[in-house]
């Protein structure tokens, strides 16, 4: 036996605060390490929003009124913001999928069996999710310009703006890999969380502003549009981006959508940790 | 002063299935404990209740000198933990499993480093040290969890079912590094289903069966309450079936079992292998060929259906790798 290693078992960490973020990131960079080694699963995970993006632009593109106009271009500059947001919130079955599969190898068993920091098997994993997030919308962002996507379309912006948004759909993705997080931890095995991780997210991001004029809904399908946190950051995009299509509703998250974005984000992570990390205190393989 | 294990009245339900009714546990420190039992029996509840995996319903448990339920965290880093089925990553390299455990066991990178060099060596994994566990034999992916279990040497080890699915080869290469690692003066809690197993490396044993442990004791001891010795012969004439089973009776204790499909007679006695010398003359005098003969002393099958009316025999893989958890089911292991 060391001497190092007779020290570590017998003294307890004297930082919680700096042994959460260490374990964290020796975490992350374990989930990194896997990803870098599984590179099909971050293949697909781009192939989709191309796609989506492709598909958009030129099957919808000719037939949608975006403020009145119905011209391709307009609807792609729309476009962007909705399909950029639907991107990073297709993280949360990822995350998922990649804890229940940590749970049914009986990693989440070492794990807990380890003098390590209660929360920092999720946050690891969730900053791992946050880089890939962050490379998907990087190629993302390439291809929308190929497809002739372009800020300050619809006004003024600066580059200061557009890395704005950037950082809110950054927030907004990470928030979601929290509730990802939990389903993993809820559900028996990693196919049930990659299709429990993505069925609900197809009314989140529908029923909102990202693909359509929210303001030509019914009624109450506009209001739970207008209220979807997901909605807020679509239109904080937008506004940041200066892109045509802004929501002219009277509803707060619209009228306010960049305070609204960080707030519900926020709001997202904190619940959704606090639930996860108590589920993973109990969590059993 | 109790034991580097210890445990009283250990009570964990899931739902109205009572994994663990009241277990009581004392391993002295440097000893082997063999925690032995059928599918569904509680064994891997218990190791989950010592390691702070999971919180028993009452009950004491002290490891290590400290208190599982009031300071887990500290348990945590005085046990190592060796699963029933190897809990490694397999995308990562053997290096790279054991270097993060290190750093989650709180080592600074530069010593988990140094650390899992070090193990790798020992469990004769260096040569594939760089590839990924998913390359690995069975039996090598048991020898990487098992070294994981052991990146910090704690005092205090748990396995649960070590060995279980792999080849006798890789089974007695593991029993080796078991060995190593007791004479080192590690205290250890194994569970396992097979015999075998406990005889060979526990120097207790505790049987458990629905939860309770039903016996306790060394495993000459648990075979020695089940019964003594046996005279054993298998005749190579059927036809000399009759005249053997007289000569047994005239030596024998008790009564004589006759197999005859097997040509097997069977009698309890006394006296050891003198005594078989000279039941061999007698045979021998009579001429009556024998294919075998042998004095059978009581394996611990012999003391498992004697104490629970069934065999310890695995029926269900899948049950075992559930046990412990909200999927288990209540399970007759002799059915």
């Amino acid at each position: 036996m060391s001497a190092a290693s007779d020290a570590v078992q017998l003294t307890a960490p004297s930082n919680p605060v700096s042994q959460s973020v260490r374990d964290s990131l020796v975490v992350a960079k374990r989930n990194l390490i896997r990803m870098s080694r599984i590179p099909e699963m971050v293949i697909f995970g781009l192939i989709q929003p191309i796609m989506f993006v492709v598909l958009f632009s030129y099957v919808f593109g000719g037939s949608m009124q975006i403020g009145g106009s119905t011209s391709p271009t307009d609807y792609r500059n729309f476009l962007m913001a909705g399909i950029f947001a639907q991107t990073v919130t297709f993280a949360t079955a990822g995350a998922g999928a990649g804890i229940a599969d940590d749970m049914h190898k009986g990693l989440i068993d070492r794990f807990r069996s380890l003098p390590m920091a209660r929360g920092a098997v999720l946050t690891g994993r969730t900053l791992a999710d946050l880089v890939q997030t962050a490379l998907t919308l990087l190629v993302l962002a390439v291809v929308a310009l190929l497809v002739g996507w372009r800020v300050g379309s619809d006004g003024d912006t600066n580059a200061f703006k557009v890395l704005g948004a950037f950082g809110l759909l950054l927030l907004l993705g990470y928030a979601f890999t929290w509730i990802g997080a939990l389903i993993g931890l809820s559900v028996r095995t990693p196919e049930a969380a990659t299709s429990g991780g993505l069925i609900w997210l197809f009314p989140v991001t529908f029923i909102s502003n990202a693909f359509v004029d929210s303001s030509n809904m019914t009624p109450w399908l506009r209001h739970i549009a207008d209220w979807n946190p997901f909605s807020a950051t679509v239109q904080a995009c937008r506004v940041l981006f200066a892109n045509p299509g802004q929501s002219t509703s009277e509803a707060w998250p619209m009228q306010h959508s960049v305070w609204a974005s960080v707030i519900y984000s926020v709001l997202i992570i904190v619940l959704f940790r606090t639930l996860a990390v108590r589920k993973y205190r109990s969590a059993t393989a | 002063m109790p034991g580097a294990i210890y445990a009283e009245g250990l009570v964990k339900t899931f739902g109205d299935v009572r994994a663990l009714d009241g277990v009581d546990l004392d391993v002295p420190e440097g000893t082997v404990l063999g925690l032995l039992g059928p599918n569904g029996a509680g064994k891997t509840t218990a190791v989950r209740c010592l390691t702070t995996l999971l919180r028993p319903d009452s009950g004491k448990a002290v490891v290590a000198g400290v208190d599982v339920l009031k300071n887990p965290d500290a348990v945590r880093r005085r046990v190592g933990l060796s699963g029933q089925f190897a809990a490694v990553d397999e995308y990562l390299t053997g290096r790279e499993n054991l270097q993060m455990v290190g750093q989650l066991y709180q080592m600074k990178a530069k010593a988990a480093k140094v650390r899992a060099e070090e193990l790798l060596e020992q469990f004769n994994l260096s040569d594939a040290a760089d590839r990924t566990a998913k390359t690995y034999s069975g039996g090598m992916r048991r020898r990487l969890d098992l070294a994981a279990a052991l990146v910090v040497s704690p005092p205090v080890m748990f396995m649960d079912e070590p060995t279980t699915g792999l080849d006798p080869r890789n089974r007695q290469q593991l029993w080796d590094v078991i060995k190593q690692l007791v004479s080192g003066g590690t205290t250890l809690l194994l569970t396992t289903q097979y015999l075998e197993e406990a005889d060979h490396l526990a120097h207790d044993i505790c049987v458990v069966d629905h939860g309770r442990v039903i016996a306790r004791g060394t495993a000459d001891q648990l075979k020695a309450q089940t019964g003594g010795e046996r005279v054993e012969v298998v005749v190579h004439d059927r036809e000399h079936m009759a005249t053997a089973s007289e000569v047994l009776r005239g030596f024998g204790k008790g009564e004589t079992t006759v197999e005859e499909h097997t040509r097997k007679l069977t009698v309890p006695v006394t006296g050891g292998a003198k005594l078989l010398a000279e039941v061999i003359r007698e045979l021998d005098t009579r001429g009556i060929e024998i294919d075998d003969i042998g004095l059978r002393r009581p394996t611990l099958d012999d003391v498992f259906l004697s104490l629970t009316g069934h065999l310890a025999e695995a029926k269900d893989e899948d049950i075992s790798a559930a046990d412990g958890t909200g999927r288990q089911r209540k399970k007759e292991a002799g059915k």
